[in-house]
């Protein structure tokens, strides 16, 4: 498919309107100290995109993952997903949203230690009701394709952080979900793997067409995506489209 | 997600630690087996009591010669024979008895070549053994005719005979008691110890009359130490009573607002008592035994709240990927059921050896019924789900980003 990145006539999937978020901090008295960590943020993405964000550390750029991820709930505004308003989900239409429609990769792969390659990869396909023999065999499939067919039997810590990252992404993507949320991907891995990972990412995004939101901090990274979106203290300071590479 | 998959992620975690397993599991088998172990013990003791309540014979009553009074002085229970073969004869006419059998007893000295050997001689009819449900081992019981001519035979208790003979065969063989020969015509099954602790089988049955006359003669011609008396049935056992003591009061011209001088006791209500007592003493120590399981389980709700603790990454994890509340819940909640259930199937099979070891060394009847095994994993599995359930929702109410940030 040679499907040419066209985010202004892509339907949107995620819109985000006046969203703040705060935490609340127990105090060394016992007091509650309200920490605000987001502030007015506003921001649409369209499907098929490839977006980085970039932030100092405490900019709130993983505050904003998770609640992109539905891992986090925001303190007030709008977080619409695929037009959904995720604030009027409970705990489990957000789980089944976060095992069909989102996948994700983190800096430290998390993945399940005791469980081998493809049992991890497996999972998302067990917690969506598949039966074990199915999951399995899906699983060695998405394996083979990203190169590991022949490390499906070995545990996490057997494999290379490279390789473990392809399963986290193997693993990421076994419920074809829309979105990819990437957390500093390529943080644990050095520079030659990280190219790789981000090929790979660039694949996923033109010939698949899934929508990859990345933190990251590198600019050589961020440099894959489409658009930059920059956070500062919690605001968003710039939201650029850039050309493709 | 599918149950099978979900238990087979439990036992892979539970398999992870084996020794934390093992020793939360220990709990639980020493828990249930204490509880099968005492269940057991208790029914045995209950059987024993019911055996030796039907060795007595059924719908019994025993009247035995009680207290009087003559010029004013009142004479003890038993102090005076006032109950007699005749008494036991009317008795017997009555319609709601079955058969009666007086008795007499005493103690002597029994001789056989060069073994002698002291014991309790008692002198009977030949109802008396059907009615007090004794079974002939060997040989047979002396007839009425027996009596009416009071000649010397004797039917021997098992003990008796085998301290008296040894390992010779009793039958046609001639012993002494007090020195006049008798001859052994019978030897009777075992029966066992009374409900008074008193061995029935070391004892020597000899004719009433026989008794009376030879051996046992005292001053009141016909009189008798007691009486066993057979209703027709268990129902009527309260009208036979009251008949009974209508009679007898009439034959011993026993004047009104005067104490009966005898007393009519009814076994199998005793042994009814005897028996609650031994259900009860069995509960009792089926819920000490309990008290363990119940330890059990507060061990086992303290690993899994350290197995929640250990794992928060994992859920968070999980989470990430879609795991649904229920299922956080039931992956928790499903170790600590498999924990129990698996002690539990050790704790009964240790029970049953233990009950069995115990049958072994002492010759108590031991009783394992599929009713205790099922109550004991019913009881596991409620411990399971009690104890498991507020670690395994501690895990499930986790917030998927805290879960997830957890070092």
């Amino acid at each position: 498919m040679s499907v040419v990145n066209q985010p202004a006539s892509s339907p949107t999937l995620i819109q985000i309107d006046r969203l703040c978020k705060a935490y609340e901090l127990t105090g060394r008295s016992g007091e509650l100290i309200n920490q605000p960590v987001l502030f007015d943020i506003n921001l649409t993405i369209n499907q098929r995109e490839f977006v980085a964000i970039m932030g100092h550390s405490g900019s709130g750029k993983s505050t904003l993952m998770n609640i992109l991820g539905c891992l986090d709930t925001p303190t007030s505004g709008r977080y619409l997903l695929s037009g959904r308003d995720v604030a009027a989900l409970n705990g489990n239409e957000l789980a089944r949203i976060r095992n069909q429609n989102i996948g994700f990769v983190f800096q430290s792969f998390n993945l399940l230690k005791r469980m081998t390659a493809l049992e991890n990869v497996a999972i998302p396909l067990l917690y969506a009701g598949i039966g074990r023999k199915e999951s399995l065999k899906r699983s060695q499939e998405m394996l083979t394709l990203l190169g590991l067919g022949k490390h499906s039997d070995h545990l996490p810590n057997q494999l290379s952080g490279g390789q473990q990252q392809r399963v986290a992404i193997s693993r990421a993507l076994i419920n074809q979900p829309q979105l990819l949320l990437a957390d500093e991907p390529t943080g644990n891995l050095d520079t030659q793997t990280s190219y790789d990972i981000m090929t790979l990412f660039t694949q996923l995004n033109r010939n698949q067409g899934i929508t990859i939101v990345l933190i990251t901090h590198e600019n050589d990274i961020a440099s894959y995506a489409h658009r930059l979106i920059h956070l500062k203290d919690g605001h968003l300071v710039q939201n650029e489209a850039r050309l493709s590479s | 997600m599918n149950l099978f998959v979900i238990i087979g992620e439990a036992l892979r975690a539970l398999k992870l630690n084996r020794l934390r397993t093992g020793l939360t599991m220990l709990g639980m088998i020493i828990g249930v087996a204490a509880v099968v172990l005492m269940l057991s013990i208790g029914q045995g003791a209950q059987i024993n009591i019911n055996n030796t309540i039907a060795s007595m014979g059924s719908h019994l009553l025993i009247i035995v010669p009680g207290a009087t009074s003559s010029g004013g002085l009142r004479f003890g229970s038993g102090s005076v024979r006032t109950l007699t073969i005749s008494d036991a004869q009317a008795v017997a006419e009555l319609p709601s008895i079955e058969a009666t059998a007086p008795v007499i007893s005493g103690i002597a000295q029994l001789n056989y070549s060069s073994n002698n050997w002291s014991t309790s001689i008692t002198g009977v009819t030949p109802d008396y053994f059907s009615v007090s449900n004794w079974e002939i081992a060997d040989g047979a019981i002396f007839a009425e005719a027996d009596l009416r001519s009071a000649i010397r035979v004797a039917v021997l208790g098992n003990v008796t005979a085998e301290n008296l003979f040894g390992n010779e065969d009793p039958i046609g063989k001639t012993f002494r008691i007090a020195n006049k020969p008798f001859l052994v015509v019978g030897i009777l099954a075992v029966k066992g110890q009374s409900l008074s602790g008193r061995d029935q089988d070391d004892n020597v049955f000899v004719p009433i009359t026989t008794a009376q006359r030879q051996i046992l003669g005292n001053q009141f011609p016909g009189s008798i130490n007691h009486m066993l008396v057979q209703a027709k049935s268990s129902d009527t056992l309260d009208e036979a009573e009251t008949e009974i003591t209508q009679l007898l009061r009439q034959r011993h011209r026993i004047a009104d607002k005067t104490e009966n001088d005898f007393t009519v006791r009814n076994l199998t209500a005793l042994a009814t008592v005897a028996s609650t007592t031994a259900k009860v003493m069995a509960w009792m120590l089926g819920a000490i035994a309990s008290i363990s399981l119940f330890v059990g389980g507060i061990g086992i709700m303290n690993i899994m709240l350290v197995s929640v603790t250990e794992r928060t990454r994992e859920i968070g994890i999980r989470m990430a990927i879609g795991a649904s509340y229920q299922i956080i819940l039931m992956q928790f909640l499903l170790e600590a059921l498999v924990i129990c259930i698996l002690g539990g199937l050790m704790g009964v099979a240790l029970g049953i050896g233990g009950a069995w070891m115990v049958s072994q060394s002492t010759d108590m009847p031991i009783v394992v019924t599929f009713n205790m095994i099922g109550l004991a994993f019913l009881f596991v599995t409620v411990i399971g789900i009690f104890f498991g359930f507020y670690p395994a929702r501690k895990a499930a109410a986790l917030k998927p980003v805290d879960a997830l940030r957890y070092e």
